[in-house]
């Protein structure tokens, strides 16, 4: 299938989620919908760098709140249409993403996982401490109730994760299929023999922490009109991180189908989990799925469809 | 004809107090089969890292194809026609056989100006290699899937895939039984007949004696002889640093 082809279909995915959202006519479902909408392209970005290319990001945090702070930012200063700000913080977060990946790169495994937890910890306390943004103290957004055309404001918000989600898995697939995806492989594979292969492994492994970084921060762009109250314990929590490991590992981080897959797996029985038990049990869950599936499935549930097929091929 | 392929003049590296290789000098002319042996620890992967750039040398200089390459990333070395196999292989255990030799002629061939590969010509080339060291019939496995011989002979494919004029073998036969070693070594004196060059870094003499022109020996970090193989084999000093007394 060509990478239009799968444009055009995701699209059609993505509209019938929308209008079928729209018969449910509930707004519940768009906001618990939002959620699982953002962990997909955050579980997606992370993969671009941890499941293509094996560095395992531990700040996806740092990033997502950075493109959330970029909307606080020009929520004072000078307001600006959402697609906008998802943009901008794309750009920023990209940005951040390049320098952590100069700066980290030459480190591997652990000393690299470190690293980028460390990031987490630096941007939050340069946050906590600037007032601009709110500070410790956090800061309101006051979301305009309406839009015109598209109607309550939370459809909007809806809708742009849906666009971002086609744009994200529009951009994992086709890096899976191009000579990137093959750099990509090596360097996770074995990066001296991927150099010897003639593979640039520094500059691939930037362009991926740039990918990756830039879709986290895309994603966070919106959270501020959407939580209403930003503050940087909610912003830097640790579920974010923690999910975006969590879901491409039960999904599986061989393709773009396993982020996807786990995103809206454990996105879904959190929301379940929320409403039903509490909001607290959300980590439990995935503490213990995520133990579960290293034990049991160690390339996720597509690793576990793919060997059941190979079984029966045999 | 033109200067040699490589020329390596004054190399040296040291790791901490311990000195590694001590002004080696060494050139090979294009076409050649050179055999490089000395004992273990005698400093010849080192030497081949330096020569490839997995390694930065402390003093000394490599040019290859008449030009200077210290300061160049070993990946900027293979595009310029450098290529190495591993004393133990090292392929990309996640994709197949074939995707394992699209990855150099993606990033060497393809990058080279003017030799740009359709799908269809990467298909046709991969499916070539995997022929040329008969693996072709396992193109579609994975790496762990294959037999120890095998997985140096993709080790090889993946060198020669990118086009080479130069290829390194470093020790590319230990462990496998004396047909198997024959296989390969046929293997290699094929590809020069094509016209590439080889450095072939062995201890298992029989190999090394049927497949060099010129043997080079190297004793503690430094040459100690170079030269025609009986000759060489025949010099009291590499007799006593090679086999014993």
């Amino acid at each position: 299938m060509s990478t239009r082809t799968f444009l055009l279909i995701a699209i059609a995915v993505a509209a019938a989620v929308f209008l079928a959202a729209r018969l449910v006519n509930n707004d519940y479902v768009f906001f618990a919908g939002y959620t699982v909408l953002q962990f997909i392209v955050l579980a997606t970005a992370w993969n671009i760098l941890g499941g293509y290319t094996g560095y395992v990001n531990f700040g996806s945090a740092a990033f997502f709140a950075l493109g959330a702070y970029v909307t606080v930012f020009f929520y004072k200063f000078h307001p600006l249409p959402i697609p906008v700000l998802m943009m901008i913080a794309g750009l920023t977060a990209g940005l951040v993403g390049l320098g952590m990946g100069y700066l980290t790169l030459r480190l591997r495994g652990t000393f690299f996982a470190i690293a980028t937890l460390a990031l987490a910890v630096v941007l939050q306390t340069l946050v906590v401490n600037w007032d601009y943004v709110g500070g410790s103290r956090g800061a309101y957004i006051v979301r305009p109730s309406d839009v015109p055309v598209i109607g309550p404001y939370i459809h909007y918000l809806f809708l742009l994760m849906l666009a971002l989600v086609v744009i994200a898995l529009g951009a994992a697939r086709s890096i899976e299929r191009s000579q990137l995806g093959y750099g990509f492989a090596a360097i996770r594979d074995d990066e001296l023999a991927a150099e010897a292969s003639g593979v640039p492994t520094l500059r691939l492994k930037l362009v991926a922490t740039t990918l990756s970084g830039a879709l986290m921060g895309m994603a966070g762009a919106p959270f501020p009109y959407y939580i209403g109250y930003l503050q940087p314990s909610s912003a830097f929590g640790l579920e974010y991180a923690v999910n975006a490991i969590a879901m491409p590992m039960i999904g599986g981080t061989a393709s773009w189908v396993g982020p996807l897959i786990g995103a809206i797996l454990l996105g879904s029985l959190q929301q379940v989990a929320t409403v039903t038990i509490s909001s607290a049990v959300n980590v439990l869950i995935v503490g213990l799925l995520l133990i579960g599936f290293v034990i049991i499935a160690p390339n996720g549930i597509v690793g576990l469809v793919e060997r059941w097929r190979r079984g029966r091929d045999r | 004809m033109a200067g040699p392929l490589l020329t390596v003049t004054g190399l040296g590296k040291r790791f901490g107090g311990f000195v590694a290789l001590d002004g080696i000098d060494l050139a090979v002319a294009a076409g050649e089969r050179v055999g490089l042996i000395g004992p273990n620890g005698s400093g010849k992967s080192t030497l081949v890292n330096c020569i490839c750039g997995a390694l930065v040398n402390d003093s000394g200089t490599v040019h290859f194809d008449g030009k200077p390459v210290d300061g160049l990333l070993t990946h900027e070395r293979t595009r310029r026609g450098m290529a190495r196999s591993f004393q133990l292989p090292r392929p990309f255990a996640t994709l197949m056989v074939a995707e394992n030799l699209r990855v150099p002629l993606l990033y060497t061939v393809n990058a080279r100006p003017g030799s740009a590969l359709s799908p269809a010509q990467l298909d046709a080339r991969c499916g070539e290699l995997l022929q040329l060291v008969s693996l072709a019939d396992k193109a579609a496995k994975l790496p762990s899937d294959l037999t120890q011989v095998e997985m140096r002979k993709l080790e090889l494919a993946r060198a020669l895939a990118a086009e080479p004029k130069l290829l390194i073998a470093d020790e590319a036969m230990a462990g496998l039984s004396q047909s198997e070693v024959d296989d390969i070594v046929a293997l290699l004196i094929r590809l020069n007949e094509r016209g590439v060059t080889i450095v072939l870094i062995e201890h298992i003499m029989r190999a090394v004696m049927n497949f060099s022109q010129r043997l080079v020996v190297l004793v503690s970090g430094r040459k100690i002889a170079d030269g025609a193989p009986e000759t060489v084999m025949r010099d009291p000093e590499v007799e006593r640093a090679y086999l014993g007394q």
